[in-house]
């Protein structure tokens, strides 16, 4: 038993719980229940990001996801209060025959970059070394206000712009 | 029997083991990570839950004495047992779920409520060396995280409930607690400048070298600290702004449909987060475990020991403190309550990480561009010199406070919501308006009522 194991073994616990309630979402039939396997993906995604050492990027996913978003989803889910067992009729039936040449294509750009990664060729991160790891606020403050200053810099204004609009927006009703 | 000595020299924690044998064990995998956390997992949780009975019977207490009176006294002696008896009727008490409540997600809400109260507990550092469970480098962040995670339970009991007054309290207590947590977020940046670093016990080391004799952040801080301090209030639905159930005005929030155990679950999770935000202000801004003088203890035992006594100690002053403001302090409205949270706490956040970094920036070493030079390096990391601490004091009391209370009284001009004198005055003005109008017109067949 060392840490090695163990890590595997969290993983593929991760794994099969991230892709199972990712199948949940999709054969619940009431939307709660949906967003709450989605929260279980998300919060499994986040502890497969500790298992290659990217902390402060899991910390962020359940901060900003399964914290944030999914209280909003929630709230928009409770306040239009979809029956339960009346699922939505669909409008436009053609629509749902798209989604397999989308499918198709997700997956074949999936297969084209597994292809291109050799097999063990990703560097694998030292325990020791693991401060110096990519995924740690400290790297990560480091490149984010040097090398891709402004990206970070055009993507906040990008959201600020998002959320001076949905205020515009909220307010214009009222007034 | 000198089998059963290996077996349990091989489980027992490094410290342990270093004191008995003097000899270091190759695999040390067991001990560390598996059995020594969870002996300490057993512990905190066991010393935790006692406590959160036992705060129950001292906010009775605290009320009690605020109020002159005696308090719980009948239950053991000075009702010392009060909260057992509690537990029991709780757990003795009919558990009700409603026919048309969405069972599966109504059994599970005050689950996901306690339990993301209580993972955190993991990451709290309850003393010096061994006394800390989980060092993480993120462990500031985690206890954001989880707490983010903790909404999710509430939101989820008003909705399964299937009844309006659940459903209008979630909302109300999820809007709260969404807002304030963005203000607690904010308010502890600019500590976290000066420590640089999310660890636990890396925020307490960093304050023992930094701060004036290893009191703590909250004096180069002190807005940081009230913010923190009000938005913990807002984040754990504590009096003044304990709107989500507000006995004496409102239906209760979220948990009026809950009853029995699963009722106390909400409440144990509510408490276990008073603990929570706590330890997190003592951490962050008030020197975690350390106390000046606490350095001449040689014995690394008893160093431990008391470290855990004073860190107990602090947060035992803030929850105090928490007990205080609710019999002190009004209840607000809830207008109010969202002013003060996004008006006033979140500017006075960004604002603090504003004037932070420029005074921490104009004091770097000159070697690396500061202006003032109030600090060297040693170790990999920036100690402010004698003169340094001073001028971290003085900006932070003489020049941070004014500034942000100018900013934000000018943000906030048009702001009536605090003012209720002017509120008032309001009405009885519009009131004299029409009345006057009415005269003017003449028309007589209407007596102008209570009108000047």
């Amino acid at each position: 038993m060392t840490p090695e194991k163990v890590e595997k073994a969290l993983f593929i616990i991760f794994a099969v719980i991230a892709i199972a309630s990712a199948l949940n979402i999709l054969l619940q039939r009431s939307p709660i229940y949906s967003a709450l396997s989605l929260i279980g993906t998300l919060l499994s995604l986040s502890a497969l990001y500790l298992t290659v050492r990217a902390q402060f990027i899991a910390a962020i996913q359940i901060v900003v996801y399964a914290g944030a978003i999914m209280v909003l989803f929630l709230f928009v889910i409770m306040l239009l209060n979809v029956p339960k067992d009346q699922p939505q009729i669909e409008k436009q039936k053609g629509l749902r025959y798209l989604a397999i040449p989308f499918a198709g294509a997700l997956i074949a750009e999936t297969f084209y970059v597994l292809r291109l990664v050799p097999a063990r060729a990703l560097p694998v991160v030292a325990p020791a070394m693991a401060d110096q790891a990519v995924g740690t606020t400290w790297s990560i403050g480091v490149g984010l206000f040097t090398s891709y200053l402004l990206p970070f810099e055009v993507t906040s204004v990008l959201i600020l712009m998002a959320v001076v609009g949905a205020m515009v927006l909220a307010r214009r009703e009222g007034d | 029997m000198q089998a059963l000595l290996t077996t349990l020299l091989f489980v027992a924690p490094g410290w342990v083991r270093d004191w008995i044998t003097h000899e270091k064990q190759p695999n040390v995998f067991w001990s560390e990570y598996i059995v020594w956390p969870l002996i300490q997992i057993v512990i905190v949780v066991i010393v935790v839950l006692t406590l959160v009975a036992y705060l129950t019977y001292l906010e009775r207490k605290v009320s009690a004495l605020i109020q002159a009176r005696l308090g719980p006294m009948r239950v053991g002696p000075w009702g010392l047992l009060q909260p057992l008896a509690d537990g029991i009727k709780l757990l003795i008490k009919e558990d009700i779920v409603p026919i048309k409540a969405d069972r599966a997600v109504f059994l599970v809400a005050p689950i996901i409520s306690l339990v993301a109260a209580m993972v955190v507990l993991a990451v709290i550092p309850w003393g010096a060396a061994w006394a800390t469970i989980a060092n993480v480098n993120i462990g500031l962040l985690f206890i954001l995280a989880v707490s983010s995670v903790g909404v999710l339970g509430l939101v989820l009991a008003g909705w399964s409930s299937n009844s309006k007054y659940s459903l209008l309290g979630a909302l109300r207590s999820s809007a709260q607690m969404v807002s304030y947590e963005i203000g607690m977020g904010l308010s502890i940046i600019g500590a976290l400048m000066f420590a640089r670093t999310l660890s636990m016990s890396g925020i307490i080391d960093a304050q023992q070298t930094d701060s004036l004799w290893g009191l703590g952040y909250f004096l180069y801080q002190p807005l940081g600290v009230l913010v923190y301090l009000t938005s913990a209030l807002g984040e754990t639905n504590r009096a003044p702004f304990d709107l989500p159930e507000a006995e004496s005005e409102l239906v209760a929030g979220y948990h009026t449909e809950y009853s029995g155990f699963r009722w106390a679950l909400f409440f144990m999770a509510e408490y276990s987060s008073m603990i929570v935000t706590a330890a997190v202000a003592v951490t962050v801004f008030f020197g975690g475990w350390y106390f000046p003088g606490l350095g001449l203890v040689k014995n690394p035992t008893l160093f431990v020991l008391l470290s855990i006594v004073i860190f107990g100690a602090k947060i035992a002053v803030l929850l105090y403190a928490y007990m205080w403001f609710r019999w002190t302090w009004p209840r607000y409205r809830y207008d109010q309550l969202m002013e003060l949270g996004w008006k006033w706490m979140i500017p006075a956040g960004l604002a603090n990480i504003v004037l932070t970094g420029v005074f921490y920036v104009l004091a770097l070493p000159k070697a690396q561009g500061g202006l003032l030079g109030f600090m060297h390096e040693e170790k990999g990391r920036l100690i402010p010199t004698k003169l340094g601490i001073l001028y971290f004091i003085v900006t932070g009391f003489v020049v941070t406070i004014p500034i942000v209370w100018g900013l934000l009284t000018t943000i906030n001009r048009r702001s009536r919501d605090f003012n209720l004198h002017e509120q008032r005055q309001l009405q009885v003005n519009l009131r004299r308006e029409r009345l006057e109008k009415m005269l003017q017109q003449g028309a007589g067949t209407q007596p102008a009522e209570g009108g000047q």
